[in-house]
């Protein structure tokens, strides 16, 4: 019976893609048919030529120098250009090449919308272009933050105490050289013991530098937590129950305020104490914290929302804005309709 | 009703944000904002600092969270800027620099461009560690950060002169989307260096956690895109005055708009769900 | 034997830790430490690649449903490291042209910078982005005032949501002065000043006491589970 249920819903599910990607599609053509067009990405090349110099204490230092400087080397990279800029220089000068559109990071910008459209998708239900996108994430995350790992602690940290001449000659010429740190070979060798957990052996091998980030970790948040959370913090809710303005006179909203959140900790500490039975005082105090609880989730809730949907605003600007070419609010394709930003408020 | 297909409420909702940015793209207008006290405290002390204080600002976020926190990093970057204090930048998170970066260009690059690298400001990237990095900087920082991203050795850089650990800094900022952030700066940096300021921006997320540190050990916070809207218009209403705010330092001000109607939906949704399941019970009381 | 020496290294690592704060000679004990600990951190992401790589490659190789995406997987990990441990576009740092591995990864027009903007950065932030749509239909489906406490968490809610945009000011800006503790959004700082900073005080400090015990028993050894099951 089930079956034959999901049976028939299966080909509406897919009138339903298949009408929702036609929809996208002649939406996308008739937009990039209008006017001029949309989701395009321009570059120009600046070029800087260095020359070095050596200062009295013998150090070779690079600095940017004019055209047809001897011996100076060229550098070239491309720079972002709004469309406003693009068609600034076409005005000036018809066909010029200086500024023109990038067709790499134009790809780059129609793969993103792709994927932005992608993930979306999962809205309507698991599909083929939602896997791939999540697998090509997965797959890009790992990398990038082993790249990142190896390039900002590694090399500086670990390779360049081991064979300090080396990494200077190779990617880090600014670095003063040196020789080698014997101590270094102490986090090296727990580190390659924690990669061998990736091969049979390695479930003993790699107890102890495991056992030596945990005994670390633990000690690092004990101090900081016994300081920070638990001696701080009560500092902070030491409060006087009577407070008093600089001049002298009853504070009664501070009076209050301090009364209430004395209360509110204590009360809400009697919840979580679940050793003493939450009767009598003890049990009305435990009702009070849960109040207290409630407020609190409720505004964890309030701020939660309020940071997804600056998220979900936040993708539909670059739907919009960069690939759609809808409107254009920082002015950078200075389209007519686009007002300065102004206040409501009369 | 009961039975509402949920792709109707993903509509409503792509609706209820996606129209407002459609009409405040073509109108140009954003909500008046006025300052909570966290978020003048933020603007205060940046605004106490003598000029030529170094500041380090700590870039914990990536791209998931960049619609809540670039908008705060660009304000503060730009309020740094034009009170000629020098940033310090590191990142607790390994997309930070990048974003770092991304700010940098956006805002000393192309309106500061007399700021000079190593001198007026740097960025020394990203450490693998989380609060363990933290705790090394809390005594020794270059031991941490031994080189700027472009290999240079700090001890080089004219802008590190006299630094030697987190405490040198007057100032702290900073901008956190979650682990390791701004509770972590609190308890390893803030807690054991009393007359160090710190500053959080924090995402929406985060903010209900962190505001119990808040006066104490956290001097002033930005929480979520409000508070990013709230400090953007007190940073232009210093800079600019009357003037038109160009519009990169108006992003989060236009994601108010969105913020309203999806909030507004939101609730009309929840008063909604309880007036039938209300309904509901009502009606399964009194039939037989 | 490797146990007790694990347990043993637990032991003094964590000590280290402990007694730095109160011993300034320890301090560069401390700090070595710490920066160990960073470098094997760096060390773990490179084990986090390693075993995606395993994972998946056992799942390419059993041809079990769905082996394509680890296909996909494998060669956008590949692809990732090859630009970016090759610095594949990158041009030298200005402070050292000559030498061309000098630059950083990520600069602007290289091939790691353009798959952190137009492949990572788009979906890792409509994944989070997403998250809205499923907030709305779970507040509408299960959000249910159906006693005190849950009336105080959704009346709570409201406050907040309405307090902190321009609706607040639209619907209580009316209010005379004496009345302003009132208005929405004056009551939304209220709140999170008193009552989210009392409750969320004594999480903080529940916490805390949870992680000093979880610790203690994890340097004396009472905690062994991260070594795993056997001796």
């Amino acid at each position: 019976m089930s079956d034959a249920i999901t049976d028939q819903a299966a080909p509406a599910q897919g009138r339903w893609w298949i009408g929702l990607f036609l929809v996208i599609a002649v939406l996308v053509a008739i937009r990039a048919g209008m006017g001029e067009g949309m989701g395009r990405v321009y570059v120009q090349t600046e070029t800087t030529r260095y020359a070095s110099t050596t200062n009295e204490q013998g150090r070779v230092a690079w600095s940017a120098v004019a055209d047809g400087t001897a011996g100076a080397v060229t550098i070239e990279r491309d720079l972002f250009r709004t469309a406003g800029q693009f068609r600034a220089a076409e005005s000036a000068a018809p066909g010029q090449q200086a500024i023109r559109v990038s067709w790499d990071r134009t790809i780059g910008l129609w793969l993103a919308a792709f994927f932005t459209l992608a993930v979306f998708s999962f809205l309507a239900g698991d599909n083929p272009a939602y896997k791939l996108t999540e697998s090509i994430v997965i797959g890009v995350s790992a990398g990038y933050w082993m790249v990142v790992a190896f390039w900002e602690t590694l090399v500086p940290k670990l390779l360049a105490n081991l064979a300090p001449d080396m990494v200077k000659a190779w990617c880090m010429p600014n670095l003063e050289g040196g020789a080698f740190n014997p101590i270094a070979l102490i986090p090296l060798g727990l580190g390659i013991m924690l990669l061998s957990q990736l091969t049979p052996l390695g479930r003993h091998v790699g107890r102890w530098p495991l056992a030596f980030v945990i005994g670390t970790f633990a000690g690092l948040k004990m101090v900081s937590h016994v300081e920070s959370d638990i001696i701080e913090q009560v500092r902070a809710t030491m409060l006087p129950l009577v407070a008093f303005e600089d001049d002298g006179s009853f504070a009664a909203w501070a009076s209050i305020r301090n009364v209430l959140i004395i209360v509110g900790v204590l009360c809400t500490l009697a919840y979580f104490v679940f050793s003493v039975e939450h009767k009598g005082a003890v049990g009305r105090a435990a009702r009070v914290g849960v109040w207290f609880l409630m407020i609190t989730f409720g505004s964890a809730f309030g701020f939660t929302v309020m940071g997804r949907i600056a998220l979900l605003a936040a993708r539909f600007e670059f739907l919009f804005i960069d690939w759609l070419w809808l409107i254009d609010p920082k002015g950078e394709r200075a389209m007519a309709v686009v007002a300065a930003a102004t206040q409501l408020v009369p | 009703m009961s039975g509402l297909d949920r792709r109707w409420i993903y509509l409503a909702m792509m609706l209820a944000v996606a129209l407002p940015i459609l009409w405040n793209g073509v109108t140009g207008k954003t909500f008046p904002e006025s300052p909570t006290p966290p978020s003048q405290a933020c603007f205060d002390a940046i605004e106490a600092l003598p000029e030529g204080s170094r500041v380090l600002v700590s870039f914990d976020y990536d791209p998931a969270s960049e619609g809540e926190l670039a908008p705060m990093a660009t304000s503060f970057m730009r309020h740094l800027m034009h009170k000629r204090l020098k940033p310090v930048v590191i990142a607790l998170w390994p997309l930070g620099p990048t974003k770092a970066e991304e700010t940098i260009a956006s805002v000393i690059k192309t309106d500061f461009p007399d700021r000079v690298n190593g001198k007026d400001f740097v960025n020394l990237g990203f450490q693998t560690g989380n609060e363990g990095v933290l705790k090394v900087i809390g005594t020794d920082f270059r031991k941490q950060f031994p080189v700027d991203r472009s290999g240079t050795p700090v001890d080089r850089l004219p802008i590190m002169e006299g630094i030697t650990k987190a405490g040198d800094f007057p100032l702290v900022i900073t901008i956190s989307a979650g682990y390791p952030g701004g509770k972590e700066w609190v308890q390893y940096v803030s807690s054991s260096n009393p007359g160090l300021v710190l500053l959080a921006g924090v995402t929406g997320v985060q903010a209900s956690q962190v505001y119990s540190y808040y006066p104490g050990q956290l001097r002033g916070m930005l929480a979520a895109i409000k508070g990013a809207a709230e400090y953007e218009a007190l940073v232009s209403a210093a800079i600019d005055g009357d003037r038109v705010t160009a519009p990169k330092y108006t992003e989060a001000r236009r994601r108010m708009a969105p913020q309203l109607f999806g909030h507004l939906l939101l609730i009309a949704l929840i008063v909604l769900g309880n007036a039938m399941y209300f309904a509901q019970k009502r009606c399964k009381a009194v039939a037989p | 034997m490797s146990r007790s020496i694990a347990l043993l290294i637990c032991l003094v690592g964590g000590l280290t830790m402990l007694v730095s704060p109160f011993l300034p000679m320890a301090t560069g004990w401390a700090n070595d430490v710490t920066d160990w600990f960073n470098i094997l951190a760096a060390m773990a992401f490179v084990l986090g690649g390693g075993s995606l790589l395993k994972v998946q490659l056992m799942r390419l190789s059993a041809r079990g449903p769905g082996w394509g995406y680890s296909a996909v997987t494998l060669l956008a990990f590949a692809v990732t490291l090859w630009v970016g441990l090759g610095k594949v576009g990158v041009v030298a740092d200005p402070s050292a042209p000559m030498v061309p591995w000098s630059g950083k990864p990520d600069d602007e027009g290289s091939a790691f910078w353009w798959i952190y903007l137009y492949v990572m950065t788009p979906i890792t932030s409509t994944l989070f982005a997403v998250l809205a749509f499923y907030v709305a239909s779970a507040a509408f489906r299960a959000f249910r005032a159906k006693n005190l406490e849950a009336t105080l968490l959704l009346a709570t809610a409201f406050v907040i949501l309405l307090g902190r945009t321009f609706a607040g000011v639209v619907l209580t800006g009316w209010l005379p002065d004496w009345a302003s503790g009132l208005r929405l959004e004056n009551l939304a700082v209220t709140i999170m000043d008193v009552f989210n900073t009392a409750g969320n005080r004594a999480i903080i400090i529940g916490i805390a006491l949870g992680v000093a015990s979880t610790g203690i028993r994890l340097l004396l050894g009472l905690d062994r589970s991260y070594l795993g099951g056997d001796a």
